[in-house]
């Protein structure tokens, strides 16, 4: 259930990503705003349809977003967010569908509702921000090195290239 | 005994615990690793992902194994809300993001159907070990520091589960500059994933990078899956189960 719940943050996390950039975007005034793909996904920009690790970061979005419809009302606080009431894409988690809707009060994420949600599961569970796990974060420190193996991200792309270089140089 | 080589560009390493296993079998399991490459790869201009980005097959003369990459990378971006995508901007296949960790997965089930338990497969910083090192022991692994590559930052005991890092390119003693434009400090410089197995673990730390951010909540909300962020600030982010992976 917990992970579960860890669900939520992942699509509110998009959601609110997607808004803040959106609203950085566009007239913070907007009564009613109605955002189709190009805009709505300022936000993942780099991420929507990233195909593979080695371009990860820089490629434009391939992959239609299913539109997002944000009705803003005026801007009142400060928070990080626009307030409002916004709707999710539905995305596909692992375990079958979620959208959610979220509603931003004061600045801050007050509700969240699931318009959708897996089959197997209530459709009008509602969950407010104090029910989200807090991952715990560190600083990194040095450990002793004396392992078996170490894992870490490798540049495959360039590898490859520098492998074909190598080769065409002995070719 | 551990053997290495240099396949796709990338090293690969090979050790099984058992002193009587035989030559051949690693030489069985780097050929193979070979093939895949030989298939996969999109620097290799006779290889069928190369051949298929230029037209020259039609989907029913695709192999089984290439259909097979196909259908996971398809399912994988169905998983990952489109995260995941083998798809380049130019409409090109590029299954490199998951096709390492799939062969990994593959070329472990050789070594254990030739009935060695304890081994560890690594193909650049993608691992899948099982059973115990040569000291009777759990197989160790480090999480390579992203910001000075020579450093070790948490040691992990996966128990069978498989390793795999994405993240911003081995390229040395990277000390974030605040002034380099398009890195944000905040954002990060690699996620580690656990999962059942290096395949599940390559594809999905594959997607979280791409996510930025909101990639660690998304393996939080994946069940079996745990994962270790670091951001260009030295700050880590673990999901909540993490901490099963660092003890004996």
């Amino acid at each position: 259930m917990k992970k579960f719940l860890a669900s939520f943050i992942f699509i509110v996390g998009f959601i609110g990503y997607a808004v803040y950039a959106n609203s950085s975007a566009s007239s913070a005034n907007a009564q009613t705003v109605t955002v189709s793909n190009p805009s709505a996904s300022t936000a993942a920009d780099t991420a929507a349809s990233v195909p593979t690790q080695t371009s990860a970061g820089s490629a434009p979005p391939t992959q239609p977003v299913t539109p997002v419809t944000v009705v803003k009302k005026p801007a009142a606080a400060a928070g990080k967010y626009a307030d409002g009431t916004y709707t999710g894409i539905a995305a596909d988690a692992y375990y079958g569908n979620i959208q959610v809707k979220a509603t931003i009060s004061g600045g801050k994420l007050t509700d969240v509702a699931f318009l959708q949600y897996p089959s197997d599961r209530n459709t009008s569970v509602y969950i407010n921000q104090q029910a989200m796990p807090v991952l715990r974060s560190e600083a990194i420190q040095a450990q002793s090195a004396n392992v078996n193996g170490v894992s870490g991200a490798s540049d495959s792309s360039a590898a490859f290239k520098q492998s074909l270089a190598s080769a065409l140089a002995k070719a | 005994m551990r053997q290495q080589r240099i396949i796709m560009g990338m090293p690969v390493q090979l050790e099984i615990t058992d002193e009587h296993a035989p030559l051949e079998l690693y030489e069985r399991v780097f050929d193979y690793l070979k093939s895949i490459d030989t298939r996969f790869s999109t620097y290799i201009q006779e290889s069928e992902v190369s051949r298929i980005n230029r037209h020259e097959l039609k989907e029913a003369e695709y192999s089984a194994e290439m259909q097979e990459v196909l259908s996971l990378s398809e399912e994988t971006k169905n998983q990952t809300g489109g995260y995941f995508d083998i798809r380049t901007p130019e409409g090109l296949l590029d299954p490199s993001g998951l096709v390492k960790g799939w062969a990994i997965n593959a070329a472990a089930s050789i070594v254990s159907e030739a009935g060695f338990k304890d081994f560890y497969i690594e193909i650049a910083g993608d691992i899948q070990t099982n059973g115990m090192n040569a000291e009777g022991k759990e197989w160790s692994i480090g999480i390579r520091n992203p910001l000075s590559r020579d450093e070790v930052v948490k040691v992990l005991y996966p128990r069978g589960a498989g390793i795999a890092t994405s993240g911003t390119s081995e390229r040395g003693n990277h000390i974030y500059d605040p002034h380099a434009p398009g890195v944000h400090p905040d954002s990060y410089a690699s996620i580690t994933v656990i999962g059942p197995n290096v395949y599940e673990a390559d594809r999905f730390a594959t997607a979280a990078f791409a996510m930025g951010e909101s990639g660690i909540r998304f393996i939080e909300a994946l069940p079996g899956f745990e994962a270790y962020a670091i951001n260009h600030k030295g700050i880590a982010t673990m999901t909540s189960g993490f901490d099963s992976y660092t003890n004996i």
